[in-house]
């Protein structure tokens, strides 16, 4: 699915990324940990395609496309997806509309025809039960007013109605409690399936309690420096991350 | 990943060319280039007009002379030289049409390119919209006159309703916007050729759009219209106001008055999408859109303007309420896009007058560009408009760092029952929504016309269909490869 060979990204004149590799294939749920400031979210940045981060070496293949020779939305419309840890709001534009024109940036792009406003509408119903989010959210403006519980899973929903090949949730447990944690993880693992992947990113081993990783990652100063399956995910909750600093000098 | 795409679509964008910038081939009457007494004699005669209108000309252009163009609009341009404009240019077609048939072919090719399609509106029964077409100086086609004649409504050109219905244009024209309000009304007032006239009787509630669409054809001309609507007691009326013109590299201008009369119990929404020529990227060439509207509310009654202001290399234009009558309401929704080197100093003024008076200003300016977007408005509460309220709200969208938008609110209040609200927004368009967007797969243009939409969209509501449909498209036009 995705498979990302030494690569080095920077902001500003600072690198923050230095040489990560890291291969997800179709079916597998891969969750990258480690503490702040190890480049979690760049990673999710540069593989989404933000201008501002720039890659000086390294590449990525996406289901065997150059994902960086691509722009920001046709990584999307080819079946990227970034859950957003500070979801944007975009006042005056309905979630539904919004949608919509997602999806049809989308099936134009793959040459279909736009999609019916019957056939939305029912998935609007379908997707959106699925993460318990009240009907009335999907035609209020982008975002606009949401709870951080209620942006959380939003993300959830617009991930649900396009449907990727490859999801990046990027600390999308961070401001939830644990009913919105639940909601959240049970709409990502109904999602699942041997055709997509995703990548978890988190701090905190809790939402591994209800997306069960295939492999958990430690990314540490711009690197995947350990991994192994979720058991290492226990481990790093009651440790920290200070035995992986310390085996890393010696 | 390469930045290739963007540069270059900007740039194929910003090459564009203005979808209406095409002139139509056809002989046309215009007169020498020049302004005085004998040239609106000429305009008069040629008119077949009474002596009181005559007599209003005159008197309007004797004042005009004393009057000195105003210069506290925040926008800079080289003032036009008054005598090198033709002041009457017209189709040469001497015959006044009588049916859609009679319209010469490629005048109706001009209105097909722009997307008034009369013989669709014929064809079609349910429509809802009749239309009064004005090129250059005169009106060329009304449409559905016989069927708004049934119920008592009047809708034709100026010129007609001059010669068919004298008494009733004598009686309301001036009277809201007197000839010597100000420089661009006087001169309007002096030269004015043609416009529209539309009377709703009382207790009538119009069942269709009535729409004037507004088209400068000839070089080297000005285009003064007039429009005057009288909605009478209980009526009801919406009318639209669309303009375009050819793409030239003269600054051509374009002074219009506007008066609405809306009597006891009456409303009167007007709604315009104004796409004049805007001058090219380096700000050559665009119309100076220089209009005076206002309406005047009876009691109970109400009247609300809403525009959609895209074109024009300068524009000055303040539609406004008088609220004389008790409980009348007045609104105004605006959004104002300007991007180059346009300019835009637009605005309300809401005068409240009688008891109980409401008005609400809505104003949405986006600057794109290195252009210049200000708001004016005035809130002027009366010592006897008690418990009168108003609330405004300015916003204004930068799209680049290189463009400008001004708020310039005047509030005045004389008594203490009454209440003003008033916000401000500014900001810049967002690259995080942008992006966001993107990462949904949507492309940039349509993410920046999505959010700008978004944020128009009280006003946006304010349109009839038909127009917000176009208004939308025009938005994304104007500002595509805007942002910087």
């Amino acid at each position: 699915m995705i498979k990302i060979n030494n690569l080095h990204a920077k902001i500003e004149g600072k690198e923050i990324l230095k040489g990560l590799n890291l291969e997800v294939k179709a079916g597998e749920i891969h969750a990258i940990m480690g503490p702040n400031g190890a480049g979690k979210s760049t990673l999710a940045s540069v593989l989404a395609g933000r201008e501002e981060y720039e890659v000086t070496e390294g590449s990525v293949d996406f289901d065997g496309a150059d994902l960086l020779e691509m722009d920001t939305e046709d990584r999307a419309r080819e079946g990227l997806f970034l859950a957003f840890q500070y979801p944007v709001e975009i006042p005056g534009v309905s979630n539904v509309n919004f949608l919509r024109t997602a999806i049809n940036e989308t099936r134009e792009h793959k040459k279909e025809d736009p999609i019916s406003a019957k056939d939305f509408m029912a998935m609007v119903r379908e997707k959106s039960a699925l993460v318990e989010l009240d009907a009335k959210l999907a035609s209020r403006s982008v975002n606009e007013g949401f709870s951080g519980g209620e942006k959380k899973r939003n993300e959830i929903f617009q991930m649900a109605m396009l449907n990727p090949k490859l999801a990046i949730l990027d600390e999308t447990d961070s401001g939830l409690d644990i009913d919105a944690l639940r909601i959240v993880a049970n709409g990502v693992n109904t999602l699942k399936s041997d055709k997509n992947a995703t990548i978890v990113i988190t701090h905190y081993q809790r939402l591994l309690d209800y997306i069960i990783p295939d492999f958990v990652h430690v990314l540490y100063d711009g690197k995947i420096v350990k991994t192994g399956t979720k058991e290492l995910a226990l481990e790093l909750e009651e440790k920290g991350y200070d035995w992986i600093k310390a085996e890393l000098a010696n | 990943m390469s930045n290739y795409t963007e540069n270059e679509l900007a740039k194929d964008l910003e090459d564009q060319e203005y979808e209406f910038g095409f002139t139509t081939d056809i002989e046309s009457d215009k007169i020498p280039k020049g302004l005085s007494e004998e040239v609106i004699r000429f305009i008069s005669a040629k008119k077949e007009e009474p002596q009181w209108l005559l007599d209003f000309r005159l008197d309007s252009f004797r004042k005009w002379k004393e009057m000195i163009e105003p210069e506290w609009a925040h926008v800079h341009y080289a003032k036009p030289d008054f005598q090198d404009i033709s002041y009457y240019s017209a189709p040469k077609q001497t015959k006044k049409y009588e049916s859609w048939d009679d319209v010469d072919p490629e005048m109706k090719e001009t209105m097909k390119k722009l997307g008034i399609s009369m013989e669709e509106q014929k064809r079609l029964t349910g429509t809802n919209v009749a239309v009064d077409f004005v090129m250059d100086s005169v009106s060329v086609a009304t449409s559905f006159k016989s069927k708004l004649k049934e119920l008592g409504i009047i809708f034709c050109s100026f010129s007609e309703a001059v010669q068919d219905y004298p008494e009733l244009v004598r009686a309301n024209m001036g009277t809201v916007v007197p000839s010597t309000d100000n420089f661009y009304a006087a001169l309007n007032s002096a030269v004015f050729t043609d416009g529209s006239f539309c009377y709703i009787p009382k207790g009538v509630r119009c069942p269709m759009e009535l729409s004037t669409y507004f088209r400068i054809n000839e070089g080297g001309t000005g285009q003064f219209e007039r429009t005057l609507v009288v909605a009478d007691e209980g009526a009801y009326v919406s009318y639209l106001e669309g303009c375009t013109a050819p793409q030239r590299d003269e600054n051509q201008l374009h002074a219009a008055v506007v008066e609405l009369i809306a009597k006891d119990n009456a409303e009167i929404k007007y709604s315009t999408v104004q796409n004049w020529y805007p001058g090219d990227k380096n700000g050559v060439g665009g119309i100076f859109n220089f209009v005076t509207k206002r309406g005047i509310c009876g009691t109970n009654s109400k009247i609300s303007w809403t525009q959609v202001e895209t074109g024009s290399a300068v524009t000055w234009k303040y539609p406004s309420c008088i609220l004389k009558g008790d409980n009348s309401i007045g609104e105004f929704y605006s959004v104002a896009v300007t991007n180059h080197f346009q300019q835009a100093d637009t605005g309300t003024k809401m005068i409240h007058l009688g008891k109980n008076t409401k008005s609400t200003i809505i104003s949405k300016g986006i600057s794109a560009g290195k252009s210049q977007n200000s708001y004016r408005g005035l809130v002027q509460i009366h010592k006897g408009a008690t418990n009168s309220r108003n609330f405004s709200q300015c916003d204004s969208l930068l799209m680049t760092d290189e463009c400008g938008a001004h708020t310039f609110p005047y509030i005045e209040c004389k008594n203490s029952s009454s209440k003003i609200e008033h916000e401000a927004t500014t900001s810049k368009i967002g690259e995080d929504q942008i992006f966001y967007c993107k990462q949904r797969g949507i492309g940039e243009e349509k993410a920046i016309s999505l959010i700008v939409n978004g944020y128009c969209k009280e006003v946006l509501n304010q349109l009839p269909m038909e127009f917000a449909v176009e208004a939308q498209k025009l938005l994304s036009i104007s500002l595509e490869g805007s942002v910087g």
